[in-house]
């Protein structure tokens, strides 16, 4: 159990070795960023669903997960990585990229927040877990687009 | 797309105008006998809630840019963009002047379930009265009652922004003769209670049809194609496919359908995005039963 939490916090924190992509397009990394985003977000449900008995490691190690990678997820939509490699990023980012970081910057601080008072059991990650939920979806909101 | 449309409505103006009374007779406003309203009762507005969030009327109607209660102000003025034009939602909150709180049950019945107006006109169909049109009496009655209950607002919305011939509201008798019934979508087995109210909430308040199914030149729904994903009305992208044979959710179980209405994930943690943040939203609303039923029906329909 011990061992496997490990594994998994290494992993979410970038370590594994699936971080390391031969794909280095904006698109590429920023599809890779938000997939880690996702699997920590995963972790984080399993436990609020009581799929996974609640760890304290996990809840750090995926809650830290989200908040580094929103500081650097914004940097990945240079000019000219607007379409190719099947982005589901919508043209608004480009048009709003000030309202486009503060979103990012609202997960990044909104889950650093959590980390400071870290939930202390299922319950708590359930309702730190509403209030990320909502940050990711103000952001898909306009942001980004299912194109299939 | 946008020409064909333009000839085929123009085409049907053309016939109002001078096909005179028999279009007029075809297509005239047709709203309920005064009994279908009458003897319903002192509505339960704890159902009448439920219907409210099921119809996701703060999606268009709610004043814009609110956040949490502020949503419940039904002020309008949002703008809807189609390709007909932008329509700016009205003010629906019980405010005696600005809003319809001087309506009658039958006026506001008649406005969801036939897209007649207060004044006997047509409504345009981007209020989506031809999904409204199969919610029962009842549900109507107790959606009335609560939304009484909801805070007045004075404000008065912008007009419809639309191009000649789309703002004459004669055309769209031709539309509703051509599209409004209360017939079955999707043939399930309506036996199974579960089923039977899936598909209630579906093609009926939820109206999760009018973004999720593609639509023919004149605006109706290709019959064929139901729930199989549509363009996005509001520019790029697409509002997918929700049928069995979508290449995403046709692989998630009834529960992770379920779980994606309450919470906005997907199976693999992806995020709600687009116009489905609201709609979900409103589903996190239901009670997990009707969730469920929803689920349920959306693995019934064919698979497109
Ligand atoms: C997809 C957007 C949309 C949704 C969802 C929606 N409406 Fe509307 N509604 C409109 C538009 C647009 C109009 C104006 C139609 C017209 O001018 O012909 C309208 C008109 C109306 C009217 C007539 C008002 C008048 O002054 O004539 C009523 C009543 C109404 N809506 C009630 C509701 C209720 C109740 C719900 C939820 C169950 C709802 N609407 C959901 C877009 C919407
Ligand atoms: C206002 C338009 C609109 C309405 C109404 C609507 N949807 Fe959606 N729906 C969307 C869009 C847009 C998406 C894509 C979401 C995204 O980009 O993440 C979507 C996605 C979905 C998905 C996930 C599909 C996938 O492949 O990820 C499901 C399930 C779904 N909708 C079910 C429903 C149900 C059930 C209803 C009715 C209660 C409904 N929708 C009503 C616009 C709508
Ligand atoms: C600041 C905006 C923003 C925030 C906040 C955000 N996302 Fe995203 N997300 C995007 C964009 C943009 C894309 C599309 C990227 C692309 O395709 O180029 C995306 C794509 C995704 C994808 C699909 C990745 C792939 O290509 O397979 C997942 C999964 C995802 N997000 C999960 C989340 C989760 C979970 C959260 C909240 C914890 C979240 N996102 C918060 C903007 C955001």
């Amino acid at each position: 159990m011990k061992i496997r939490a490990l594994m998994l916090a290494a992993a979410l924190a970038g370590l594994g070795v699936t971080a390391v992509t031969a794909a280095d397009e904006p698109q590429a990394v920023r599809q890779q960023l938000m997939k880690k985003v996702g699997a920590a977000t995963g972790a984080l449900a399993g436990i609020a669903k009581g799929e996974k008995p609640y760890d304290a490691e996990i809840v750090k190690a995926s809650l830290t997960t989200i908040s580094e990678t929103m500081k650097t997820f914004p940097d990945h939509f240079p000019a000219g990585s607007e379409t190719g490699m099947e982005t589901e990023a919508s043209p608004k980012i480009w048009e709003n990229m000030d309202d486009f970081k503060a979103k990012a910057a609202k997960l990044g601080s909104d889950t650093a927040a959590v980390l400071a008072q870290l939930p202390a059991d299922q319950a708590g990650v359930g309702a730190a877990l509403g209030g990320i939920g909502k940050d990711c979806g103000s952001c898909h909101e306009t942001y980004r687009l299912k194109k299939n | 797309m946008g020409r064909r449309i333009r000839k085929l409505v123009s085409g049907l103006v053309f016939l109002g105008l001078v096909g005179g009374g028999a279009f007029w007779w075809l297509t005239k406003p047709a709203p309920w006998p005064a009994a279908h309203w009458e003897g319903l009762g002192e509505p339960d507005l704890a159902n009448g809630e439920q219907v409210f969030w099921a119809g996701g009327c703060v999606s268009c109607h709610a004043k814009p840019g609110g956040e949490g209660d502020a949503r419940l102000v039904l002020s309008g003025g949002a703008p809807l963009k189609s390709p007909f034009g932008t329509f700016h939602a009205p003010n629906i909150s019980p405010d005696e002047t600005a809003g319809i709180g001087a309506w009658t049950l039958a006026e506001f019945g008649n406005a969801m379930t036939r897209g007649v107006g207060r004044n006997g006109e047509h409504l345009y169909p981007s209020f989506p009265y031809a999904s409204y049109v199969r919610m029962t009496p009842k549900d109507i009655n107790d959606l009335w009652g609560y939304m009484k209950t909801l805070p007045k607002a004075s404000d008065v919305a912008p007009g419809h922004e639309l191009p000649f011939p789309y703002n004459l509201r004669l055309a769209l008798g031709g539309w509703k003769l051509l599209f409004l019934t209360d017939t079955p979508r999707a043939a399930v087995d309506t036996a199974d209670a579960k089923l039977a109210r899936g598909q209630y909430l579906v093609e009926g308040p939820g109206h999760c049809g009018e973004c999720h199914t593609p639509r023919n030149a004149l605006g109706g729904f290709e019959a064929s194609q139901w729930l199989a994903g549509a363009p996005n009305p509001e520019g790029e992208g697409r509002i997918p496919n929700i049928t069995p044979g979508s290449k995403s959710i046709g692989g998630w179980s009834a529960s992770d359908i379920a779980s994606y209405l309450e919470s906005g994930f997907t199976p693999e943690f992806d995020s709600v995005g687009g116009s489905m943040v609201e709609v979900q939203k409103n589903m996190a609303k239901l009670s997990a039963a009707d969730r469920e039923a929803i689920s349920a029906y959306l693995k019934a329909v064919p698979a497109l």
